[in-house]
């Protein structure tokens, strides 16, 4: 496993859906800011595409449906968050 | 409904094993003012919010509050990596070697196990997130204190982002106490389970 790569694209990934989190929160409080919205839904578009990117290559990000896997059943795979 | 998403909200860690660090990080993990505390009294409290907003907010930061318990976990296992028995002896954490081994656990940095007594819902709006700020301060608090003592820097960059995390919480808390607040000075009064026109 190309661990320094992964690592990398996890980063983009996090880095991204802190964007989204903190404007999701922000939103929750100040849902009529048209610019806040905006920047939450383009967040929203790069993760999915990031996502999708480092599913590629390390396997389903999400459990019950909300990601594809490859044969044999990629979930089970390590390593888990905590272990990296 | 929740799903699991497969990474941590931000990486976690650690310059080297400390079992004296983990002793004292673990209260964040099970203690009064932990994450656990936090995501189950945010997403319990919902239920009896005035307001869709309000419902929204709770839901929210109590599933971050989840993602935060992860990175907890993430930080306790990492910083007790490779101990021996002797080692938490040493580390004077002799309780979680003899009841534990290397298994996480809900308690505080004193061995306290985690209680429901430690969460409050009184379903009044007010009393609730009045009860959410002051978790939000007595958790940055905390990080604070752990930060104090800690010289592991890779530590300290995740106890940072969570105490960051706090700060925002309570702001946003903040701002629904103030709409709540602006909703009863029209003539809104709490009346047991729902508002109602004072007359």
């Amino acid at each position: 496993m190309n661990c320094e790569k992964q690592l990398a694209m996890l980063k983009r990934l996090q880095e991204m859906e802190f964007v989204a989190i903190e404007l999701n929160l922000y939103l929750d409080t100040h849902p009529c800011d048209e610019e806040a919205l905006n920047d939450f839904n383009c967040a929203a578009e790069a993760i999915m595409k990031l996502k999708q990117e480092y599913e590629a290559e390390y396997g389903p990000l999400m459990n019950f449906g909300f990601s594809l896997s490859k044969s044999p059943w990629q979930w089970v795979e390590g390593p888990w968050p905590w272990e990296i | 409904m929740w799903i699991y998403e497969k990474k941590l909200e931000h990486p976690v860690n650690v310059s080297c094993p400390n079992l004296k660090l983990a002793k004292m990080v673990i209260t964040q993990y099970g203690g009064p003012d932990g994450e656990l505390s936090a995501s189950l009294r945010y997403i319990n409290q919902r239920y009896s919010m005035p307001f869709d907003k309000a419902k929204a907010l709770l839901t929210d930061i109590g599933t971050e509050e989840m993602a935060h318990m992860e990175m907890i976990a993430a930080l306790v296992y990492k910083l007790v990596d490779g101990a021996s028995p002797r080692d938490f002896v040493e580390a004077g954490w002799e309780g979680q070697w003899t009841q534990h081994d290397h298994g996480l656990f809900w308690t505080d940095t004193n061995g306290v196990p985690w209680s429901a007594k430690y969460i409050a819902c009184l379903g009044d709006p007010i009393t609730d997130l009045v009860e959410d700020m002051a978790a939000e301060q007595k958790a940055r608090a905390t990080y604070e204190h752990l930060i104090a003592a800690s010289d592991d820097e890779c530590v300290n960059d995740t106890l940072r982002f969570l105490w960051e995390r706090e700060v925002v919480h309570f702001q946003r808390f903040g701002e629904m106490l103030n709409e709540v607040q602006e909703y009863m000075a029209k003539c809104n009064v709490w009346n047991g389970h729902k508002f109602e026109k004072s007359k």
